[in-house]
C-alpha cells in the first residue's frame, strides 16, 4: 500500500528500523530510585512551599540526587568518576524530575554543562560534577534554539549559531597578571540563564572569531547573578553579569562551537523527555481525580466528554514518549539522525505537554485554578519548558529544512 | 544474542531453502506451499503452522530475502484480512484441526477470509447484532454432524466476493444479554444460502458488499471458541483489525505523508506559507506516529496486542485525512476533478491509490471503519485509563428484550 520511501530527506536516517525506543531493566531501576526519592523530598506540597519562599533551588535535594544517586555522572565516563551511562537513562532522571517538577539543576548541570565539557577534556571539572561537588551552568539564554549541526562552526561564524553579525554577549578582555595561562578578563551580561543561581561554575561563551568557551567561578568578585520572576518558578531564571571577571579557557574556535551545540541540542533532547514526564505526570493526576470526582451523582469521569478528552491526552502522551525515546536514542549513539530526532521531539514533547497541562487544568474545574493545588506547577513547568531551547514552531522550522521540506520561495 | 543467532540461522535457512526451490522454475502456488511447509511463512507462528516459535521482530528480513531472490509473494494486499484478523484469531482462539485445516491456504491465498461483523442496525453497537445462528441435530448416520443455520444481513464486508471463508459473529441465544449470546464461526462463503450485493460507497467504487443469510449453513466444527463466548473471540480480531489498520511497518515518509511530501518537493510555484505550516506539522506527527508504531511492535508478544493499538488507528486516521485535505489543496485546480466515478469492484484495498479526490475521499472512511474514532476513545478510556463506564440500560437484559 506505500509508494513512497525517504528519498530526498537529506540529514535523515537511512530507511531501517528504528533503535530500541523501550525503556531496559535497568532505566526502569533507575527510574524507581529517583521516583522514590524525589516522592520522599521534594513532594509537591513542598515545592509549592519553595516557590512561596521564593527559595528556587533544593540545593539538599539536589546534592541527593547527583551525588547520593550519581545522576550527576550519568553522562561521565567512569575515568572521571561518573557512570559511563547515556542519554538514555539521562532521559529517563528527566522524565522523573518533569514529573515532579523538581527544583534542582538536573538538566542545566548534569545534561547541558556536562554535555559541553565532555568534548574538551577538562578532566578535572568533569570529575567535580560527576561526583557532585561541584554544580555548572551553561550561560546561554534558556530561550536558546540549537543550532543546526554544522551551523558556525566553520568559516566566519561565531559558532553555536551566530552569525558574523550576531555577537555572543559576553565581551573578552586581556588577562591580568595574576591570571593564568590563556585566561582572559570576561565583561557582559547574559539574560534568562537557567540554573545559573545553583552553579559554582559557569560556562561562558566569550565572544569573537574564533568562539572560546570559558570557566568561570560564579562566586568570583565581579559575578553578579540577579534573580528573575520567572513563569516557572521551579526553575528560576537569572541575569548573568560579568564585570572584568577571569575566565579559564576550557575550548577554542571549533571545539568551542561543538561544545556549545552539543550542549543545546542535547539539552533540548533531555528537556523533550522532561516535558514527556510532565505530561504522563497531569494525565495521572487528572485520571486519577475525574474518577473520584462525583456531580451529578456520578463520578465526573464518567461523562463521555471528558472521556474523549483525556484518550485524546493520553494518544499525544503515547506518541511523545515514542519520540523523546527515539531522541534519547539518538542522543545516545551518536546517529546521524539526531538534529531531526531532537527537532522531532521537542516539538511533540512541548505540544503533549502544553496540551495535557492545560486539560489538568481543565478538567480540574475550580481546584485547578488555585494556587493551593498543583496543577499550575505543572502548566507552568510544561508551557516554559515547551518554550525554552526552542519553541515547537521552530523546531518544526529546523525540521522542515532538515527533511528538505522548503517554504514558499520568496517574492 | 540469542536473537542475532536466531536471525543468523533463519538467514542460512532461507538460502538453504532458495537453494532447493527455485522461485524461477517452480509454480508460484507450490513455492507458497513449500515455504509455509519450510516455516518460513510467518516466523511468530508455531512449528507446524508455518512458523518456527520466533520473535516476530526477525519476519521482516526473511520477507527482504525472498523478495530479493526474486521469489513471488502471497499478495498480503489481496488476503490482508486472513493475515491482519483471522489467522491471529484462529491461532488464538482455534482447535488443533481449524489451525492445520485454514492457515496453510489463508497464508498461501488459496483461500481468501472476509469479516462478517458490522449489520445495518448494529455498527458500533457491535454486540447488538441480530443475525441468527440456529442449531441443527445432525443426522449421524449420513455423515453430517451437529451444525447450524444463519439468517441475517451483515454488511461493510470487504472482498465478500473473492472469499472463501467469512468470519461470522452471530447470535446463537436471544435469551441472554447481548454479549453473552454470541458464538463466532467461519462461514463457507460459497455454500447455499449466502448472498453477496456490492455497496457503492462515496469514492464511487464498490470496495464493500453487503452480505444476505439465508438459512446458510455451518458445521458446527467450524465454530471458532465456545458457544457464547463469541465476543471474547471477537475482541482479539478487532484488536488484530485495529493493529493491521494504524500500525503497520513503514520506512520514513511511507504511506501518504510521502504523497504530499514529493508533491511539495515538485513543484515549488504552489506552495503557500499556510500550506507549509501545515505540511511539517503533518509530517512532524507523521514521523512520530511511525516512532511509536516501531515502539508498539517492539513491544508485542507475537499474536496479543493490547488496546494501545486503538492510539496508533486514531492517529492514522487523523493524519491520513489531514494529509490527503493538503494534498487535495495542493494540486490547485485539478483538485476540483475526479478520475472517475464509474462503479468499480476492486480486490485489493489501496489508501494511496488514484489520485488526490479519491485518496481524499477514501480517507472520509478511515475513522469509521474498524471502529470508529469516538468508540475508540471510549475504549481508551475505560480500558487503558481505567475510567468509569456511562451508566447503561443494555448490557444486563435480555437481547431479546432489548428496545430495537
Amino acid at each position: 500500500m506505500t509508494t513512497t520511501t525517504d528519498s530526498g530527506t537529506k540529514g535523515a536516517r537511512p530507511a531501517g528500523v528504528p533503535p530500541d525506543l523501550r525503556y531496559s531493566d535497568a532505566e526502569e531501576q533507575l527510574r524507581a530510585v529517583v521516583r522514590d526519592l524525589l516522592g520522599d523530598r521534594g513532594p509537591w506540597p513542598a515545592v509549592l512551599a519553595r516557590v512561596d519562599a521564593g527559595e528556587a533551588d533544593d540545593l539538599p535535594l539536589w546534592h541527593a540526587v547527583a551525588a547520593d544517586l550519581g545522576c550527576a555522572g550519568l553522562l561521565i565516563d567512569e575515568g572521571h568518576g561518573g557512570a559511563g551511562a547515556s542519554y538514555r537513562e539521562a532521559a529517563v532522571v528527566a522524565e522523573e524530575t518533569g514529573r515532579a517538577t523538581a527544583c534542582v539543576p538536573y538538566l542545566t548541570s548534569a545534561v547541558m554543562a556536562t554535555t559541553a565539557l565532555l568534548g574538551t577534556g577538562d578532566g578535572e571539572l568533569l570529575g567535580a560534577l560527576a561526583s557532585g561537588r561541584l554544580t555548572a551552568a551553561l550561560a546561554v539564554g534558556f530561550a536558546t534554539m540549537p543550532p543546526a549541526p554544522d551551523d558556525g562552526v566553520h568559516g566566519e561564524g561565531r559558532g553555536g549559531g551566530r552569525g558574523a553579525g550576531v555577537p555572543w554577549p559576553v565581551r573578552i578582555g586581556p588577562p591580568d597578571e595574576r591570571d593564568g595561562p590563556g585566561a582572559a578578563r570576561l565583561t557582559g551580561t547574559v539574560r534568562a540563564v537557567a540554573g545559573a543561581l545553583a552553579a559554582d561554575v559557569l560556562l561562558v561563551p566569550g565572544d569573537g572569531v574564533p568562539l572560546r568557551l570559558y570557566a568561570v567561578d560564579a562566586t568570583a568578585a565581579g559575578v553578579a547573578r540577579t534573580p528573575l520572576v520567572s513563569l516557572d518558578s521551579t526553575r528560576q531564571l537569572a541575569d548573568v553579569t560579568l564585570d572584568n571577571v577571569p575566565g579559564r579557557p576550557v575550548a577554542t574556535g571549533e571545539e568551542a562551537a561543538r561544545a556549545v551545540t552539543a550542549a543545546l541540542t542535547a539539552g533540548a533532547g533531555v528537556l523533550a523527555s522532561e516535558l514527556f514526564g510532565v505530561a504522563e505526570q497531569c494525565l495521572g493526576m487528572t485520571v486519577t481525580y475525574v474518577k473520584e470526582r462525583h456531580q451529578f451523582a456520578r463520578p465526573v469521569g464518567s461523562f463521555q466528554a471528558l472521556k474523549h478528552r483525556l484518550a485524546d491526552v493520553w494518544v499525544a502522551v503515547t506518541q511523545a514518549r515514542a519520540a523523546a525515546r527515539y531522541a534519547a536514542a539518538c542522543l545516545a549513539g551518536g546517529d546521524p539522525d539526531t538534529p531531526v530526532a531532537v527537532a522531532l521531539a521537542k516539538a511533540a514533547c512541548g505540544d503533549a505537554a502544553v496540551l495535557a497541562a492545560q486539560e489538568c487544568v481543565q478538567l480540574h474545574g475550580g481546584i485547578g485554578f488555585t494556587w493551593e493545588h498543583p496543577a499550575h506547577l505543572l502548566l507552568k513547568r510544561a508551557t516554559s519548558g515547551s518554550m525554552a531551547l526552542g519553541t515547537p514552531d521552530r523546531h518544526r522550522a529546523v525540521l522542515a529544512t532538515l527533511v528538505d521540506l522548503p517554504p514558499p520561495p520568496a517574492g | 544474542m540469542l536473537t542475532a543467532d536466531q536471525a543468523a540461522g533463519l538467514h542460512q535457512q532461507v538460502r538453504d531453502f532458495l537453494a532447493g526451490h527455485d522461485p524461477a522454475a517452480m509454480p508460484r502456488l507450490g513455492f507458497l506451499r513449500a515455504r509455509f511447509d519450510a516455516g518460513l511463512a510467518w516466523v511468530h507462528y508455531p512449528a507446524g503452522l508455518g512458523g518456527q516459535g520466533l520473535p516476530r521482530s526477525l519476519q521482516a528480513a526473511v520477507d527482504a530475502e525472498f523478495t530479493a531472490a526474486g521469489a513471488p509473494d502471497n499478495n498480503p494486499a489481496r488476503i490482508g484480512i486472513g493475515l491482519g484478523m483471522a489467522a491471529p484469531t484462529i491461532l488464538a482462539f482455534g482447535t488443533q484441526e481449524q489451525k492445520e485445516r485454514w492457515l496453510r491456504p489463508l497464508w498461501t491465498g488459496e483461500e481468501v477470509w472476509c469479516q462478517l461483523f458490522s449489520e445495518p442496525g448494529a455498527g458500533s453497537d457491535l454486540a447488538g447484532l441480530a443475525t441468527r445462528a440456529v442449531r441443527v441435530k445432525g443426522d449421524g448416520e449420513a455423515g453430517g454432524g451437529e451444525s447450524w443455520r444463519v439468517t441475517g444481513q451483515k454488511v461493510w464486508t470487504s472482498i465478500a466476493h473473492a472469499a472463501r471463508w467469512g468470519l461470522l459473529l452471530a447470535r446463537t441465544d436471544p435469551d441472554v444479554p447481548k454479549h453473552a449470546g454470541l458464538s463466532y464461526f467461519a462461514l463457507d462463503m460459497t455454500g447455499p444460502g449466502v448472498e453477496v450485493r456490492p455497496l457503492r460507497q462515496l469514492t464511487g467504487e464498490a470496495e464493500f458488499n453487503e452480505v444476505f443469510l439465508t438459512d446458510a449453513g455451518v458445521a458446527d466444527a467450524d465454530r471458532i471458541g465456545g458457544i457464547g463466548e463469541g465476543w471474547r473471540v471477537a475482541q482479539a480480531t478487532l484488536m488484530n483489525e485495529r493493529i493491521a489498520i494504524g500500525g503497520g511497518a513503514l520506512p520514513r515518509e511511507g504511506g501518504m505523508v510521502g504523497v504530499a511530501a514529493a508533491a511539495w518537493r515538485e513543484r515549488p510555484e504552489a506552495r503557500t506559507p499556510g500550506l507549509h505550516d501545515r505540511l511539517i506539522r503533518l509530517w512532524a506527527d507523521a514521523e512520530v506516529a511511525r516512532l511509536a508504531g516501531a515502539r508498539l511492535r517492539q513491544q508485542l508478544a507475537a499474536g496479543t496486542p493490547g488496546p494501545e493499538g486503538s492510539a496508533a488507528k486514531i492517529v492514522f486516521a487523523r493524519l491520513n485525512q489531514e494529509l490527503s485535505a493538503f494534498d487535495l489543496e495542493f494540486a490547485g485546480p485539478g483538485g476540483l476533478l475526479y478520475d472517475e466515478w464509474t462503479l468499480r469492484r476492486p480486490e485489493t484495498l489501496s489508501f494511496f491509490g488514484r489520485g488526490p479526490g479519491y485518496r481524499y475521499l477514501r480517507s472520509r472512511g478511515n475513522s469509521i471503519e474498524g471502529g470508529t474514532s469516538e468508540i475508540l476513545r471510549n475504549i481508551i478510556a475505560e480500558r487503558v485509563l481505567g475510567l468509569p463506564a456511562e451508566p447503561r440500560t443494555d448490557t444486563r437484559v435480555a437481547w431479546k428484550d432489548l428496545p430495537r
